[in-house]
């Protein structure tokens, strides 16, 4: 038996989870996120093999963020509606993870199910030239992922993937059962 | 444009990223000796990258702080080469040529140079070697004077001091 668990010798839980707002330097970021795409990249054959993983691991870090952030700054109170939902993301998600909001949260005009989040220049792309025989590698995808694993853990069930459109194009796509939901919450 | 490090981000986004990292390392490889190489290896390739950054701060610094200091101007910083080991300082005018006029006979005298030593040997004491040359003069009939410069190397310290 691992005695790790049992003795005591973390003291993470007891930390806080509001505490004052550190930063690190963008580069730094930058670097970061640039070792980790090529890292992903020696491992995969194909841009959409590269972009899955891409957005696998901002799984993980959607995922962690999602709790802190909805105890932060929503009291611990979660959203229900879809649109408080993507309202969320693009203001309070954005704002702790860039230092802004997102550029524009838009609705297909065509299909009740698919949303749009629009960034010009994300932070993800700013230091990332992508080689043209790889032109519709989109590094977003890390951030898609985040936003995916986001939704999918408060309830909200969508695919997410991130598009050369705009700027970078985050497009969401709905569970039918999110919509259908939401539709009878209305009704009431 | 390397002059990020100016700029902050939230330090969560930083921490999560890279525990996205490590999990992704350690699923992977098989034991963590191999991750820990691997992760060594990542951070050797950031650190090489970090000096390209360190060049770009020193290119503000000579031309906002240095420059203004002593010669009471300011240059301009452009022309990053895409690796961003390479830029120019562009002299919208440039005191020392103020009364100057190239005979002749000095086609080829590079009548500003000292600029090129003192930059060199400037950087140099910071243990930053650099190649400084003019490749615009308008003292040559050129609309603006460029320098440029070029980062070759960070110089190791290895003679202890008042050895030479």
């Amino acid at each position: 038996m691992d005695t790790r668990f049992t003795r005591g010798k973390s003291t993470i839980l007891e930390r806080p989870l509001t505490r004052p707002k550190t930063e690190v330097s963008v580069s730094a970021f930058a670097l970061l996120f640039s070792e980790m795409v090529q890292y992903c990249q020696s491992r995969v054959y194909s841009v959409s093999e590269l972009q899955t993983r891409l957005a696998d691991m901002g799984q993980s870090v959607g995922a962690s963020m999602l709790d802190v952030l909805v105890l932060r700054e929503k009291n611990g109170k979660r959203e229900t509606k879809v649109l408080n939902m993507l309202l969320f993301i693009k203001v309070n998600v954005w704002k702790s993870l860039f230092g802004k909001e997102a550029d524009k949260l838009e609705q297909a005009n065509d299909d009740d199910k698919t949303y749009y989040i629009i960034e010009k220049e994300p932070l993800i792309n700013a230091y990332i030239s992508v080689p043209k025989e790889n032109s519709s590698l989109n590094c977003a995808a890390f951030t898609a992922g985040i936003v995916e694993a986001i939704l999918t853990h408060s309830g909200f069930p969508a695919k997410v993937t991130a598009h050369w459109h705009k700027g970078t194009t985050l497009m969401i796509k709905f569970n039918e059962s999110v919509i259908a939901r939401d539709k009878a919450l209305d009704g009431r | 444009d390397l002059k990020a490090s100016s700029r902050v981000t939230n330090s969560e986004l930083f921490t999560l990223t890279y525990g996205a990292l490590v999990t992704q390392l350690c699923k992977d490889y098989e034991n963590d000796e191999e991750v820990n190489k691997q992760l060594d290896k990542m951070g050797y390739n950031i650190g090489v990258r970090l000096i390209e950054d360190f060049l770009a701060q020193t290119a503000d610094v000579i031309a906002k702080v240095a420059f203004k200091m002593y010669l009471g101007i300011t240059p301009s910083v452009t022309n990053w080469s895409p690796a961003g080991d390479e830029f120019s300082l562009m002299l919208e005018n440039n005191p020392l040529v103020d009364f100057v006029e190239l005979p002749d006979n000095h086609s080829t005298l590079i009548y500003s140079n000292l600029l090129c030593g003192v930059l060199r040997g400037a950087l140099e004491m910071v243990q930053m070697a650099v190649d400084v040359r003019f490749v615009q003069d308008t003292l040559r009939g050129d609309s603006v004077t460029e320098i440029r410069m070029k980062f070759i190397k960070r110089i190791e310290e290895n003679l202890p001091a008042g050895d030479e």
